[in-house]
């Protein structure tokens, strides 16, 4: 019975469940391959492990998924990078399967262990792997070649490499456009790794040839190698080759690829360098600004700070500003909410003039706008300006906007709102706050959506914090303490809420003055959920208030509670007893 | 029937030639007498790219496979290669039953009280891999995408702990591994990996993706991109664009609904992409109309590109004008320069360069003309009959009732026209009215084969059955071969 404790038992099951029926047996078998490994030690792995995981890659995609990553991270197990190379054939096999995740992984997992390979074993059983998915049957295989080539060409003979680039010039040829968009995915990367004598030949061809793809995917894909692309070559060839294709990617036929010109761009500005930017990418913004479709405007709206961040002021306020002025006024409300997110981003940029000459007609036309997703988005964005103008200019159209989004119907607009009133407390200061918005916080108190309420709850302790607890003393406080006798139950449960958010911030002094009392009031509420809330509340107090207090008025109070004839009241009330004695447990 | 051979000779060397069309296999033949269960009555037929495997959906929510069996080397790309070398003028395709699944299955919506039928409404082949078959088939409402492959059935033996072991050895568990262990000498060379037999492979069908909720009508339609990425869905008033891999979301592309119910006045009846461009999408209207579409104008394709209507008809409009001007089904043509459609009475060739009127109309059942009040009250005028074309676009072919089917020549002057009966006999009956002006001898030819059948039934006589009626049927993507679904039996014919 001594054999019985071998640690071997574990293992024998884990290797038997790796051909279990149930899938998660099977799973957690593979996820952890590395113990079956140790246990097997790296001569049995290398000839007996990896062989039968070659075996095993029909099985469901979840167990793939996992076996693609272990096998990533195994080379220590089978002896060593000498012997990485026995890691490919069961990889080789997952690149080639249907599911894109499995074959994502494997291609990664293939990536690490290739870049760790020595040169030789590279050429030996590398390379010609690669070459085997490549020319593959079905175009799995095919699609994930692509995403190895830049591993593959790395310490590669001249031979070798030459083929590899001819190969992968074919993939971007395929018949398939599942693996023309893998090699338009793919070419930066390859190109990264490709000499630069080669590159302005051969990878600009390939890269000319998908920018003609006909289908508009493959296109769309070759938008996103530009910037890649344009980091590899040469100022002079980035301009004489990318600029155009960026130039006429901005007008292409198809608004998908629009579209990711224009969510592309900043990054294309980066790669043909400020002078090019200004000449030629301007007028190409400015289209895309003005695109008959809204999704495309959408996306350049988003970027328009960006864009400007790269440009001077002069060139932001004579080409850009006007296409933002229109925006605002866009009939898309999706791309007037984009404009509203980014545009308090260009006073920085445009400077105090500036902004207060053009920007702040349309932050006050953006304010009243009758879509709320533009006023909230202006409305987050406050503080950018305030540093720039300060907020009194706004302050006027401000108001307005903020109370109406906090009596908006849809309770997720109040919300939101609710969220940015201590960002607009501490922008717009005291003054301003107490005047105009403080009944609005406690109005948020009795809204008739539980989350509205809580969320406003939870923002007078956050003003607390903001203005400090004596200015809550004087502002909050009171009107908390009246909505406890609210005969409405949920009104006053909610003020037990705001209480037990508050007393942290107020502290121990405020706490037990101005709202134990109420709180042990309380206690004595006809409606039992009242009293099991407040014998929760009572638990949260007891590390705030001193050890005199709790004695005193605390553990009575919760005595009584704990002879409630209601069930969870006395559970409550117990539950908090127990805490009490565990306090005093822990400080003795 | 004594120059069949050199006809048939003839017919593949000139594909221009009137097709003599022969019966080549049925499915599911109905003996005499025997009834029809609803759920075994078929609703839908599609070939797939290269007309190897042929599937077919019924109202009972299975899906049934059939793969070729006329062509030994079943592997993709070598056997289209002998095809095309080795082409023997006799041979047409043969099929044989390869596998079924259950695809879909009646289904309550808890939340709009609902009753989900299982039928399938229409079935897509998709892009093969690793020699697995790929389709999507839908439902009125729930898209799925299926993986159909052979799987070797595999049996696991020797394990290390083998629990049948434990039984003979009479003893607790653990000490039976004991044995086991020290039986194979050492405790290292103890740990053995399962060695798997395989026996014999069979197809198993598995749900790979499942797309709902994104359809508040019947889904009519659904079809692939030539990307191989995107498909489109189509209900009543909108279509969705899905990525096969996404299941989760869609995009409206078009969204027909007014404002106000009360000002619907027509629905999408039928979708369809383009076969090579993947930004071009036809579909068709219950107004009978088919609208072009181009996905690059805009997100919301909510203005057409092009718009095909019949021009308005001179004659007197009556209350059935409507109804069956609405279009029931469009197919474009392989290359894609045409577009085929079917409405309750026609079937309408269109050229998309052309949008002033169809190129060529053909009469399907014209003596129903005067029946129009009946079909009307026993709602028949409502069938929503299929149309097919042909590999070369030649010929097209669509039902009609008493399970009859008519092909057309479509290529210009060609006035083929026949009619043929969904049975093992598809020449025994002929509507002796040819659809339009035709060559003497094509005439002569069609009522002296019909004169030939004794008995046979005037297709305009009362015989006439609504209940029996075809419709669906698809042609075989590169030979002339018909498979169509009468009732619950789908019948295979070849010219």
């Amino acid at each position: 019975m001594a054999m019985v404790d071998e640690p071997l038992y574990p293992i024998a099951v884990l290797i038997d469940e790796l051909k279990n029926d149930d899938i998660q047996l099977r799973l957690n078998s593979i996820r952890r391959l590395s113990t079956i490994a140790r246990a097997l030690g790296e001569e049995r792995t290398r000839k007996e492990l990896i062989p039968f995981l070659s075996e095993n890659s029909d099985d469901d995609d979840e167990v793939l998924l996992a076996m693609a990553g272990e096998l990533g991270v195994f080379i220590p197990f089978v002896g060593g990078v000498e012997h990485a190379h026995v890691l490919l054939p069961p990889l080789e096999s997952l690149c080639t399967v249907e599911e894109t995740c499995v074959r994502e992984k494997a291609v990664d997992s293939l990536c690490k262990i290739g870049s760790q390979m020595r040169g030789s074993d590279l050429v030996d059983s590398f390379v010609p792997l690669v070459k085997r998915l490549a020319a593959g049957e079905w175009f799995a295989a095919r699609v994930s070649a692509c995403g190895l080539f830049h591993v593959a060409y790395q310490g590669c003979t001249d031979v070798l490499k030459t083929e590899l680039r001819s190969t992968y010039s074919q993939l971007c040829q395929d018949d398939m456009p599942m693996v023309r968009r893998a090699a338009a995915t793919n070419l930066g990367k390859f190109a990264a790794t490709v000499e630069s004598s080669y590159l302005n030949a051969e990878i600009m061809t390939m890269f000319d040839d998908l920018t003609k793809d006909e289908q508009d995917s493959v296109r769309l894909l070759a938008v996103e190698g530009c910037a890649a692309l344009g980091k590899l070559l040469e100022p002079q060839d980035c301009v004489a080759r990318i600029l155009p294709v960026i130039v006429n990617f901005s007008q292409d036929k198809s608004w998908r690829v629009r579209y990711m010109v224009a969510n592309q761009l900043y990054e294309l500005c980066e790669a043909v360098g400020p002078d090019c930017t200004r000449t030629d990418l301007v007028p190409a913004y400015v289209r895309l600004l003005r695109d008959n479709e809204a999704e495309v405007r959408i996306a350049a709206a988003g970027k328009v700070t960006k864009f400007c961040q790269l440009l001077n002021p002069e060139l932001s306020i004579q080409h850009i500003l006007p296409c933002v002025k229109e925006l605002s006024t866009d009939s898309s409300q999706h791309v007037r909410s984009a404009l509203a997110s980014v545009i308090m981003g260009m006073a920085p940029i445009l400077g105090k003039d500036s902004t207060i000459e053009h920007l702040l007609p349309i932050f006050l036309s953006l304010l009243k706008d009758e879509f709320p997703d533009v006023r909230l988005n202006i409305i987050s964005k406050l503080d950018q300006v305030n540093q720039v103008i300060g907020i009194d200019l706004l302050s006027q159209s401000l108001l307005p906007a903020i109370v109406e989004l906090a009596e908006d119907r849809h309770w997720r607009v109040r919300l939101a709102i609710i969220e940015y009133v201590p960002l607009l407390a501490s922008q717009l200061g005291i003054g301003f706050f107490d005047d105009k918005l403080g009944a609005l916080c406690m109005q948020w108190l009795q809204d008739k959506v539980y989350s509205i309420r809580e969320a406003g709850a939870n923002n007078l302790k956050r003003l607390a914090e903001e203005f400090g607890p004596e200015w809550a003393m004087q502002h909050l406080v009171p009107q908390v303490l009246e909505m406890v006798k609210n005969p409405h139950y949920l009104h006053r449960m909610m003020a037990l809420r705001a209480i037990s958010l508050m007393a942290p911030v107020m502290g121990s002094e405020i706490t037990c003055s101005k709202f134990l009392p109420v709180v042990v009031e309380a206690s004595k509420d006809r409606v039992p959920n009242i009293k099991f809330n407040v014998a929760k509340l009572l638990q949260s107090l007891i590390p705030i208030v001193d050890q005199s207090v709790v004695d005193k008025t605390i553990r009575q109070c919760l005595v009584d509670l704990s002879e409630d004839p209601d069930v969870d009241v006395r559970y409550f009330a117990n539950q908090a007893l127990h805490s009490i004695d565990g306090a005093a447990v822990a400080q003795s | 029937m004594n120059g069949d051979d050199e006809e048939m000779v003839a017919a593949s060397v000139d594909p221009y030639l009137p097709l003599e069309w022969r019966f080549s296999q049925v499915f599911g033949e109905r003996s005499a007498g025997e009834e029809v269960q609803e759920v075994d009555v078929i609703s839908a037929i599609e070939f797939d790219h290269y007309g190897d495997h042929l599937a077919t959906g019924d109202r009972g929510g299975r899906v049934v496979l059939f793969e070729r069996s006329d062509v030994r080397n079943s592997s993709g790309g070598a056997r289209r290669d002998l095809e095309e070398t080795d082409h023997h003028p006799l041979r047409h395709p043969e099929f044989r039953y390869k596998t079924e699944f259950q695809s879909h299955d009646p289904e309550f919506d808890y939340l709009k009280s609902l009753e989900i039928e299982e039928k399938i409404n229409k079935i897509r082949w998709c892009q093969t891999a690793n020699g697995a078959l790929f389709l999507l088939s839908t439902n009125d409402k729930t898209i799925k995408y299926w993986k159909v492959q052979d799987k070797k059935m595999k049996k696991v033996c020797e394990v290390n702990s083998d629990p049948s072991k434990t039984g003979a050895l009479a003893s607790s568990s653990n000490p039976s591994i004991t044995t086991a262990c020290l039986g194979n000498g050492g405790v290292i060379s103890s740990l053995r990996f399962p060695v798997v037999t395989s026996h014999e492979s069979s197809p198993v069908a598995r749900c790979r993706r499942v797309y709902s909720h994104a359809h508040d009508y019947h889904i009519n339609s659904i079809s692939n991109n030539s990307d191989g990425e995107t498909f489109i869905s189509a209900d009543d008033l909108r279509i969705n664009l899905w990525n096969l891999e996404i299941s989760n979301q869609s995009f409206n592309i078009v969204d027909v609904k007014p404002e106000k119910m009360e000002d619907l006045s027509e629905v999408i009846t039928s979708a369809e992409f383009h076969p090579t461009h993947c930004n071009m999408l036809a579909y068709s209207s219950s107004k009978g109309s088919i609208r072009l579409l181009d996905l690059r104008q805009s997100a919301l394709c909510d203005s057409h590109s092009k718009l095909f209507e019949e021009p308005e008809a001179a004659g007197p409009k009556s209350f059935f004008t409507e109804i069956i001007a609405s279009v029931s089904d469009i197919k474009f043509a392989k290359e894609g320069r045409y577009l085929l459609s079917r409405d309750y009475m026609t079937l309408k060739l269109w050229d998309i360069n052309m949008d002033s009127g169809p190129v060529s109309t053909f009469q399907v059942h014209e003596y129903l003309k005067p029946k129009l009040c009946d079909l009307y009250e026993n709602d028949s005028i409502f069938d929503k009959f299929e149309c097919c074309i042909s590999g070369n676009g030649l010929r097209a072919a669509t039902g009609s009732y008493s399970n009859m089917f008519r092909v057309f020549g479509v290529s210009p002057g060609s006035t083929e026209s026949a009619t043929l009966e969904a049975s093992r006999n598809p020449m025994r009956r002929h509507v002796p009215v040819p659809s339009r002006p035709s060559r003497l001898g094509s005439i002569a030819r069609v009522v002296g084969r019909g004169s030939e059948s004794a008995g046979g039934v005037d297709g305009s006589s009362n015989a006439l059955d609504y209940k029996t009626k075809l419709l669906h049927l698809a042609w075989h993507p590169n030979e002339n071969s018909i498979a169509c679904a009468a009732g619950n039996s789908l019948y295979m014919y070849y010219g």
